[in-house]
């Protein structure tokens, strides 16, 4: 059994995203914070957004912080609190202009501001047009975001404990004492006792066969805590992003189509057109991975396969621009200077030059719309009463405010880090200026210590990778883009089956102590398992269509029974109880979603 | 197709020295890249093989490492690109970046590599008041396309640990950290260029590079390292920058 070292520190944030370093950043200037994270920071996933950061600076056409906020409540299907809509939107703009000052390099307009870009579902509200709302640097805009936070903890010294493996939360009743990580290196577990956890571990997108997240995305910040008792909110709800390279999943911005890039069909046909007459090619992510899907299944997918046609290609976007009076026109280099590393990722995986021929992409499971549930403060929820976790906050794509509701806008991930990373960074060092330190319950590492030693010693001869594959493959065959009751009662099966496979026969090799990822990875799997289960049972309770929920069997949307959050419960016996919370109206009173 | 793969194995709980494991790998597609035949290594044959990888298409910067011996990504490699055109089986050597000890496998010390890159400074440093307005700082699209290229860096170590120099001396900052300096240096928002100029311009800075361009060839980002190295020795030489 390898040693346990404790350490105390006022708070610990799990995650070294852009959520992550937000919240340390600001928790660090009164409290004594340690960052905690199983890569390197700069290895976090939020360094692969790519094309912008939504926030209605105007910098070149009119824009206002309320259109961002209709535009996000729109895009969310009206499952979106739009309190916390409105927080996203108007402190958007003010992160932004702080990310700029901390260095960020982002592209310039000719007068010298900050440039932007259409994405998709952003609009004027008075024209319904696309505005230029994505404040961007080239197609690497997260990567930027990422460095200049690691930039700045660096020069506030923040502490970090990277290549720590977070596995467990310490909670007792209501409150929070800390967090048990093993340390890559060595396989010791440590202790890190403390006030306050901050959990912004990023998503789950690997319970998906095509995805465009990184392998390391296996939600365990949420199903650690869904383990400590704490709900999972609108599981359900699962962002299918329109352009993944085809069968890589690797993510070609929506900037492509911002730039006025349009998506065809195998009869050549720019089929948005039908399907969102207004704002076509820049509709919804979930409009249009829709949309593509259909035309798939209409035997018009490219050469009758399941991919479509992203084409960027200069002659194609200015002959589309010159169709529509649009006076843009673009070349060879606008598209290398704006789109870089799309550019290179295409060619790199595909042989394909995206200035002379165009992209095949298709949909690929891309962000979780749910997560732990938060206030606007990141403060945890444990209830649909909106009682908290005393000391408990997360933020990022892990948290569910709610502002992204059933569908997120492009742009907002990159928005949601740093305005919620900001607040919960702010809200849990004032916190922990108040709190005290409270003790440790007996043997803190013990139950989850116990489960690696089951994990390193099991002898079932089933390796994690066929309990991977064979989750992914019925996610994506039963709960992706469309959905029926008999799709996900399969995949509810198929898991609960996989589940119990897991907790009885699974069989690592490596059975030592030093960089063990064979038995990380397989740790790693068990929560995966879980929060495929939680989106399956979520996903199923639910008839009806709404945001990134398409049904078959349901296609309408049900505000009068259904305008509400799902909270999905762990129970003793190892099953679970779902239960509903209120969304929060405001300005925009739900009606028909169309683009 | 069939790839043959052999890596450069080493556990420091039972090696004593490093060994060559040789595996087969079948129904390899040509455009599968060298990490997902790691990973069916890993996965199928032998799950104590260890390395890092993450983001799986050449962003996060984890997975630098000697592929037929030279520094690539192995997630942005295809073994297409590592096979005879019209073949249908390939080899290919693996071994871990040189210049840094060994941990476990494919895995080493990354330690040193961020203690020279936090020497540089790698962070904005600008104490003036920001605009009254509230609103962000001005810079024109030359003064931001200046130092364009530096930005691209992702820390994989891919140039670091192909330098001829930084092999003869670790304590070299070596190629990755001036090129986050280089970021920083040309920024016309920045205002510390002097004291990370004097830190580049040290004993263990820009001097001790023979501009022998591996650096250049290693990087997945394809930063124009060497360049950026130059342009911080004339920055030294001439005083301007």
């Amino acid at each position: 059994m390898a040693n346990v070292k404790t350490h105390t520190f006022d708070a610990v944030i799990v995650g070294a995203g852009g959520a992550g370093l937000m919240a340390a950043l600001y928790a660090s200037k009164s409290a004594n914070v340690a960052v905690i994270s199983k890569l390197y920071p700069t290895r976090s996933h939020t360094g692969a957004a790519q094309g912008g950061i939504g926030a209605s600076l105007g910098n070149m056409e009119e824009d206002r912080w309320e259109w961002h906020a209709y535009d996000t409540v729109k895009g969310s299907d009206y499952l979106a609190d739009q309190d916390a809509v409105d927080v996203l939107c108007k402190e958007a703009v003010d992160t932004v202009v702080e990310l700029e000052h901390m260095g960020l390099p982002f592209d310039r307009y000719p007068n010298g501001k900050i440039s932007q870009r259409r994405f998709g579902g952003h609009t004027n509200n008075e024209t319904g047009q696309p505005v230029q709302r994505a404040c961007h640097a080239a197609d690497r805009t997260g990567h930027m975001i990422l460095q200049t936070l690691y930039q700045q903890c660096i020069k506030n010294k923040v502490n970090f404990f990277d290549e720590f493996h977070v596995v467990d939360l310490i909670r007792v009743d209501d409150t929070v004492r800390g967090v048990v990580a093993i340390e890559i290196s060595t396989g010791d577990f440590h202790v890190f006792h403390s006030k306050a956890v901050h959990f912004a571990t990023g998503g789950w997108g690997r319970c998906w066969e095509v995805t465009s997240n990184a392998h390391s995305l296996t939600g365990d910040g949420a199903a650690i805590c869904l383990r400590r008792g704490v709900p999972l909110e609108d599981m359900e709800f699962f962002q299918f992003h329109p352009t993944g390279i085809f069968r890589l999943g690797v993510l070609i911005t929506e900037g492509v189509r911002g730039e006025g890039g349009v998506l065809i069909n195998n009869e050549g046909e720019r089929f948005m057109e039908k399907y969102a007459p207004t704002i076509k090619d820049l509709a919804s992510r979930d409009v249009v991975s829709r949309a593509m899907f259909l035309e798939m299944q209409a035997g018009r997918g490219i050469n009758g396969q399941n991919y479509i046609h992203l084409d960027i290609r200069p002659e194609t976007v200015n002959h589309y621009f010159e169709e529509a009076g649009d006076p843009r026109r673009i070349d060879r280099e606008y598209i290398e200077a704006k789109l870089p590393d799309i550019a290179d990722f295409t060619r790199t995986y595909l042989g394909v030059d995206p200035v002379t021929e165009p992209m095949p992409v298709q949909p690929t499971a891309h962000y979780a719309m749910g997560g732990i549930p938060t206030d606007v403060d990141g403060r945890v929820l444990a209830n649909v009463d909106g009682s908290k976790i005393d000391g408990l906050y997360a933020a990022g794509e892990c948290a569910c405010v709610s502002v992204h509701g059933a569908n997120r806008l492009g742009t907002n991930s990159l928005v949601d880090l740093v305005v919620f990373g900001r607040r919960s960074g702010k809200h849990m060092a004032e916190y922990c200026n108040q709190a005290d330190l409270l003790p440790l319950p007996d043997d803190p590492a013990g139950e989850v210590m116990a489960e690696f030693e089951r994990l390193r010693n099991g002898s079932g001869g089933v390796k994690a990778t066929e309990l991977r594959s064979k989750m992914q493959k019925s996610m994506t065959a039963n709960v992706g883009v469309f959905r029926t009751e008999e799709t996900m009662s399969t995949a509810v099966a198929d898991l609960k089956e996989l589940i119990e496979s897991y907790s009885r026969n699974i069989q690592i090799d490596d059975k030592g102590q030093k960089f063990n990822t064979d038995l990380l990875e397989a740790w790693e799997l068990g929560c995966l398992l879980e929060l495929a289960e939680v989106t399956a049972a979520s996903a199923l309770a639910r008839p009806e269509s709404r945001g990134g929920h398409a049904r078959d069997d349901y296609q309408k949307r049900n505000d009068a029974e259904w305008l509400k959050h799902t909270f999905y419960f762990r129970t003793e016996d190892g099953g679970h109880r779902l239960d509903y919370k209120p969304v929060t109206l405001g300005r925009y009173e739900p009606k028909e979603r169309v683009y | 197709m069939q790839v043959q793969m052999r890596i450069r194995r080493f556990n420091p709980e039972k090696d004593s020295v490093p060994w060559w494991g040789e595996y087969t790998v079948q129904d390899v597609r040509p455009n599968d890249s060298v990490l997902d035949v790691l990973h069916r290594v890993k996965w199928e044959q032998d799950g104590t093989l260890s390395l890092r990888r993450s983001c799986a298409h050449g962003v996060c910067g984890s997975d630098a490492m000697r592929i037929n011996g030279a520094n690539a990504l192995a997630c942005k490699t295809l073994v297409a690109r590592l096979t005879k055109e019209g073949s249908n089986e390939t080899k290919i050597q693996i071994e871990p970046i040189l210049g840094m000890r060994v941990l476990k496998d494919l895995i080493v010390d990354m330690d040193p590599f961020f203690e020279h890159y936090r020497s540089v400074m790698p962070y904005f440093v600008n104490d003036s008041p920001v605009p009254e307005n509230g609103r962000e700082r001005l810079q024109s699209q030359e003064d931001r396309a200046r130092f364009d290229d530096t930005t691209k860096c992702i820390l994989c170590a891919a140039c670091t640990s192909s330098c001829p120099s930084f092999w003869a001396n670790e304590q070299y900052i070596g190629p990755a950290a001036i090129v986050q300096a280089h970021r920083f240096i040309f920024d016309s928002r920045d205002q510390a260029h002097n004291e990370r100029l004097n830190v580049v311009g040290d004993t263990m800075g820009v001097w001790r590079c023979r501009t022998n361009f591996n650096c250049t060839n290693a990087c997945p980002r394809e930063i124009e390292v060497t360049k950026a190295i130059a342009e911080v020795k004339m920055a030294l030489t001439s005083g301007e920058v």
